[in-house]
């Protein structure tokens, strides 16, 4: 019988645990044969693993790295199963590049390296603050090199900024509320009027340039990557905009903002494509020479903006009354209040519905396919067309597939990174 | 009606020497009427606090003090009379809300403190941004409120790993920061559970004790008998009766009055 009173006279000293409660033998029990019908469910899964891999594998394993085309590799083959990876060994260089000229490829290289320099300081804290300078001046970078000619057309363009800042400055004092939209129509103004004639008056004054790269041109990831990264970085901004004008007060502000967001999520990118290629050549005055690239860009980007929207829209609705009140509170105004108060916090519970976007707007830059631009799947037609590898798909498929995916699941880690480092709610 | 009131009081003597009521007026409000939709939620409001006032407002819930108080820095929207704040008349002129604002404080039932910040960049954000004060300044001004509400050592933290009673002394030291004329309190301890009901009420009479003009919506009836210098009931959208601490309690002129004090005094 247990004694109803106690005194310990001797304190334990702690022991291991008993076998079977720590490691893999404790993982294994825990996540694969937890129960008869979770052990019966693992072993049919690794039959399946198996047998899959007994399919696909002599396929790598006698793949053929090394032949001039698709005939070359059967005959090497002999019969057996294999891929013929050589028409990635042969293509690979235009599947990145397209038509881009093979002597010029340092420059595509050049700005794809610069770009993680321009954003590491913008995803990394770790990275001084100061690189932003360069971040800001990287597309005008990157547009000389990628399409040459004189540079004078980006730094005009990267003028912009600057007519921008100036116009927000001015009307501050006057109209503190309109200023944002005056420091956004500004440069809109500049490019559009200014930017053109200024630029030609200087590239004729002083020659300076690279030599020019047409869009006909550009092709593979190349391609990809221009108008994906373009529009990813453009349709952020974009879409915080149309959501703050979703909820804005201002009725008109607010019935633009649903209209665009409303039109360009009902219609699909395939449709806004052909706008792009096709339609806007009739508005557009004649002689007018509107880049087929930027034109897509502006469309793929539009679309992402009109998506990316309503996901901040979602995260803006998770920010409670209360945190506007204490700003309100406070005595900051509308713009400041978003700035430092809403929008950090909305953009963290939206991290992973932007992101989603982003994949998503990265893998949709593959429809510009149908409107004549080669993309990789473009190019992979192409290389199709060509006798010596009539008849390849899947080993091309898959090498585009990998690459995307390298992309796509790089951005997905970051994300995901990110959500940790701003963790700070504890909850 | 018998002392103590029942409450968490405190249990140190107030010092009295600097709570003092001026002349000048901080906060007029004239013939004020408020409405949801069509429901009139605030009905023929009068009322002036001078400088230096400690106001406690009560009365049953939904009558209207939440309002009232958000009124006065425009958290609400009044549609006619007027309400002058130390001196500047609240109107739709953005200007005007926003000076109003950064010289009025307001601490929340729930704080609403900004959780992405730390303790401490939730102090400097408003002086830095509103008052333009230089960030060295503003750490140092935050650091000295902290102390006052007693927790430099949280200054790092971020507010969800703080007690509840450690947010509400940061939400009031965070609208010190901005160097108030006037502080407005909506319950600001109801949300609290009694212990730290306590250190919030502490903070609170440490502030009156300095002089500061405070309106305070509060059931705390300890804190209105010891340190208010006026006590407003209202019910239905209306202040229903004003009177000193001591005469309001022991002879409340109203019935409501009366049936609200006996109600919410057994309930303690
Ligand atoms: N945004 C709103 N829209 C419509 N009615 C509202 C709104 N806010 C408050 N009310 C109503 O106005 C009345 C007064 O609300 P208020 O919050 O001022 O009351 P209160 O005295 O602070 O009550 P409590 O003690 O519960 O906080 C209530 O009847 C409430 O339902
Ligand atoms: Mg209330």
């Amino acid at each position: 019988m247990e004694e109803s009173r106690f005194v310990r006279t001797e304190m334990l000293a702690p022991q291991a645990p008993p076998l079977g409660e720590i490691g893999w033998i404790r993982w294994l029990r825990d996540n694969l044969f937890s129960s008869w019908l979770n052990g019966a469910l693992t072993l049919l899964a690794g039959a399946a693993v198996v047998w899959l891999a007994a399919g696909i594998g002599p396929w790598f394993a006698n793949a053929v790295w090394n032949a001039g085309s698709l005939a070359e590799c059967r005959e090497i083959l002999a019969g057996a199963e294999g891929a013929c990876f050589a028409v990635i060994h042969d293509r690979w260089l235009q599947l990145l590049f397209g038509f881009y000229p093979d002597t010029l490829y340092w420059r595509p290289t050049l700005a794809f390296l610069l770009l993680f320099v321009a954003l590491a300081p913008a995803l990394f804290p770790a990275v001084p603050r100061r690189l932003l300078w360069f971040t800001a001046v990287y597309p005008g970078l990157a547009y000389l090199l990628l399409w040459g000619g004189t540079i004078w057309g980006p730094l005009v363009a990267l003028a912009g900024v600057p007519v921008g800042v100036a116009a927000f400055l001015a009307l501050r004092p006057a109209l503190p509320l309109l200023a944002p939209a005056a420091g956004l129509v500004a440069p809109v103004l500049w490019w559009l009027l200014a930017a053109g004639p200024v630029a030609g008056l200087l590239a004729a004054a002083l020659p300076w340039g690279l030599a020019p790269v047409g869009s006909a041109k550009f092709g593979g990831f190349m391609l990809s990557i221009i108008i994906g990264i373009t529009g990813i970085a453009v349709s952020l901004p974009l879409g915080i905009l149309l959501a703050l004008g979703r909820k804005s007060d201002l009725f008109l502000v607010k019935t633009i903002c649903v209209g665009f967001i409303e039109f360009i999520r009902g219609v699909p990118l395939i449709t806004l494509l052909f706008t792009a290629s096709l339609l806007l050549n009739y508005f557009l005055p004649p002689g007018t020479d509107f880049d087929i690239i930027l034109r897509v860009v502006i469309m793929v980007t539009l679309f992402a903006a009109a998506y990316m929207a309503e996901v901040i829209r979602g995260g803006l609705a998770a920010i409670p009354r209360g945190q506007y009140e204490a700003a309100d509170s406070l005595g900051l105004d509308y713009w400041k209040a978003m700035r430092l108060i809403v929008l950090p916090q909305a953009l963290k519970v939206a991290i992973p519905g932007i992101v989603n976007t982003f994949i998503g707007l990265f893998k949709d830059t593959t429809l510009v396919v149908f409107i004549g631009l080669l993309d990789p799947i473009g190019l992979s037609t192409a290389i199709r067309a060509n006798t010596d590898w009539n008849g390849i798909y899947w080993e091309l498929f898959l090498f585009i597939g990998a690459m995307f995916f390298v992309f796509c699941f790089l951005m997905s880690r970051y994300s995901m990174h990110l959500e940790r480092r701003l963790k700070t709610d504890h909850r | 009606m018998a002392e103590p009131l029942g409450d968490t009081t405190v249990d140190r003597a107030i010092d009295r020497s600097r709570m003092t009521v001026g002349s000048e007026e901080a906060i007029r409000i004239a013939a004020m009427n408020k409405w949801y939709g069509s429901f009139h939620v605030l009905r023929d409001i009068n009322m002036t606090v001078f400088r230096g006032e400690r106001i406690v407002v009560c009365g049953p819930s939904g009558s209207g003090k939440s309002t009232l108080i958000r009124c006065i820095n425009r958290l609400e929207e009044h549609q006619s009379g007027r309400i002058t704040v130390d001196g500047t008349e609240l109107t739709s002129d953005l200007k005007n809300i926003d000076r109003v604002r950064s010289d009025v404080g307001m601490v929340f039932q729930h704080f609403n403190l900004f959780p992405h910040l730390t303790i401490l960049e939730n102090c400097t954000l408003a002086p830095i941004w509103v008052r333009k004060v230089p960030r060295r300044e503003a750490e140092e001004t935050a650091m000295h409120f902290l102390a006052k509400v007693k927790i430099p050592e949280q200054a790092q933290k971020y507010p969800g790993q703080l007690s509840g009673g450690q947010q509400q002394r940061v939400a009031i030291a965070r609208s010190l920061c901005m160097k108030p004329k006037i502080m407005l309190f909506d319950e600001p301890t109801s949300a609290l559970d009694p212990e730290m009901i306590k250190e919030v009420l502490d903070t609170m009479i440490a502030l009156a004790e300095e002089g500061m003009t405070m309106l305070v919506v509060t059931h705390e009836m300890g804190f209105a008998r010891q340190v208010a210098n006026r006590v407003i009931f209202m019910d239905q959208g209306q202040i229903v009766e004003q009177n000193e601490p001591g005469p309001f309690f022991s002879h409340p002129q109203s019935e409501r009055t009366k049936l609200f004090l006996s109600q919410i005094l057994r309930d303690h």
